[in-house]
């Protein structure tokens, strides 16, 4: 009555039944590691030109942290999307942006996000936040191979930490090395001018309004300097995504409030370029 | 060497579904069944801990009856399964059909091949969009498959319970008409005597709300539990959303979270979770709305 692995009947292949792991990334990388962009096997010294995602800023308020990023991608010189969207919700309690590379970055946060739903399900408890900071890290590390033929994917993390009560902003490089952030932290091409905005306007305790506000200015800076991050475009009715992570978890700011701090920023520098003070 | 005496298959057949079902009616039992708003389970469970009643998938659940460990990693490949689908294809590919099927295989390839079958019966059972498109599939340790309208009982005195059920249920029940009649059933002594009590902290609860956007999978608790059970006092339905930090899939009457501020925020925050475009369905990482 038993037969060898050859004679048996159809059913779930082992992979399925085989007990111990909460990871979907691990239980993919075993079963068809071909889905997984680090499984995929690249002709060595190549490099190709792909749409390219950057300007994230995130920041801490009073009762959690907030995201935001610009909508451009760009190609080279030119723009290849106009209103890509970088912000992604991780989980309730999280959300994730994303700099670089555009199709891996969207890639990699799909299933990211299958990840934390996965262990969500089979342990039927959340994952602790750090540790789902660290669940990114590792594939970005997983990454590695394909930053270094210029395939780069850098997140910002923020989430609220149940635990603690608090909202924590993780940091990371290409590597896959993981840093938690103390107020203020943005990532891409355009982190530098957004980085001297937000080192003037942030403060602790801001409230959640003038959060969302303290975020736009510094990507306003940073798309009047960087040719790759876009501003927003009143034209086009096209703004920044903007996410809120707080205790009762995480949401995107609507577009009409958007559309009203924009306005009031644009107004505000009208004959006053440098911005708020 | 000896010469084996020769066994019919036919014997073989029957002694292992002897087996197999000698171990499943050791069990407590479980109840599922149709109500207006979607699909309840009602396991008789004391352990808050070990499941018998899990999500698979947004619109799909599987409840057990039987041996854990072998029930367990089942529904761990079920949730591998599901995922796997849904991260190739998409979120809306994910069928409780084709889970039913693949589960049906893999019982049936253990109940020959195996030197023991498995000691469990499942359900696995989608939400649709209205009461005529919910499916249940009641899947039996030899790996037969069942296409069950309304309800089904399993384990135990799964038989006393099911004569009970083809009499009472009807559709269109409440939640609440729909739990009492899930315990009443489950209530039924197997030899006949008086109906055991069984109180909110021996039942595990959970539903598949079609009304909710994506992850539809709820757990009943607590104080909501005793409420939507009780006989001086009932209520028909669970709260459409409450606050959980942590729990997000848990019901339970007493929200401990501050409520979302209106105003502030298009979704609270059990909907405010990953991708999700409010029909439902979405696929891949979010738009905002």
């Amino acid at each position: 009555m038993t037969g060898g692995p050859s004679s048996r009947a159809p059913r779930l292949d082992d992979a399925f039944l085989a007990s111990g792991s909460s990871s979907f990334t691990e239980f993919v990388a075993g079963y068809r590691p071909e889905l997984l962009p680090s499984g995929r096997p690249l002709p060595v010294g190549a490099s190709i030109e792909a749409p390219h995602g950057t300007t994230i800023v995130s920041l801490l308020y009073e009762d959690g942290a907030i995201m935001a990023g610009d909508r451009r991608a760009t190609m080279g010189n030119f723009i290849a999307n106009r209103d890509m969207e970088k912000v992604f919700a991780a989980d309730g309690y999280s959300v994730v942006g994303i700099a670089g590379t555009a199709g891996i970055a969207v890639e990699l946060i799909r299933l990211y996000q299958v990840e934390l739903e996965h262990y969500e399900k089979i342990e039927g408890a959340i994952m602790s936040l750090e540790g789902k900071a660290n669940r990114l890290a590792s594939m970005i590390r997983g990454n590695l191979a394909l930053a270094m033929q210029g395939l780069t994917v850098v997140p910002t993390y923020a989430g609220y930490d149940l635990d603690d009560g608090a909202g924590r902003i993780y940091s990371y490089d290409v590597t896959g090395g993981c840093y938690l952030e103390g107020g203020h932290h943005s990532s891409g091409s355009g982190s530098v001018f957004a980085r001297g905005a937000l080192k003037k306007l942030w403060r602790p305790g801001l409230s959640e309004e003038a959060a969302v506000g303290v975020a736009l200015e510094a990507l306003y800076d940073a798309a009047d300097d960087d040719s790759a991050t876009g501003g927003p475009d009143l034209g086009r009715q096209i703004w920044p995504t903007v996410a809120v992570v707080d205790r009762s978890g995480a949401r995107f700011v609507p577009e009409d409030v958007l559309e009203s701090h924009v306005a009031a920023i644009v107004e505000s520098r009208r004959g006053n370029p440098g911005g708020a003070r | 060497m000896t010469m084996p005496f020769y066994v019919p298959p036919e014997q073989v057949m029957k002694d292992r579904a002897d087996f197999a079902r000698k171990g499943i009616a050791r069990g407590r039992s479980v109840v599922v069944l149709d109500y207006d708003k979607g699909i309840a389970f009602v396991a008789e469970n004391p352990s808050r801990a070990l499941h018998k009643v899990s999500e698979i998938y947004d619109r799909i659940a599987f409840a057990a009856v039987g041996r854990y460990n072998e029930f367990e990693s089942l529904r761990v490949a079920g949730i591998r399964y599901a995922d796997l689908r849904g991260y190739s294809y998409d979120r809306t590919d994910v069928t409780a059909r084709a889970l039913a099927n693949t589960y049906a295989q893999t019982l049936g390839a253990v109940f020959t091949q195996e030197s023991k079958p498995f000691e469990i019966e499942i359900v696995v059972a989608e939400v649709g969009q209205t009461p005529d498109d919910d499916q249940i599939f009641r899947l039996t340790y030899d790996g037969s498959v069942a296409d069950e309208r309304g309800f089904v009982a399993m384990g135990g005195a799964s038989e006393q319970a099911e004569a009970a059920l083809a009499e009472r249920w009807r559709p269109g029940l409440s939640l609440g008409e729909a739990l009492r009649l899930a315990v009443d059933v489950l209530a039924i002594a197997p030899e006949g005597g008086e109906p055991r009590e069984l109180g909110p902290d021996q039942l595990e609860v959970a539903v598949l709300d079609r009304e909710r956007p994506r992850r539809t999978f709820r757990r009943v608790l607590g104080g909501l539990l005793g409420r939507l059970l009780s006989t001086e006092d009932p209520i028909a339905d669970a709260p459409v959303d409450e606050a959980h930090p942590g729990h997000p899939e848990v019901l339970s009457g007493e929200s401990n979270g501050e409520a979302p501020k209106p105003g502030d925020a298009q979704a609270g925050p059990h909907d405010a979770g990953p991708p999700h475009d409010g029909q439902g369905r979405d696929d891949g990482p979010t738009q905002p709305t």
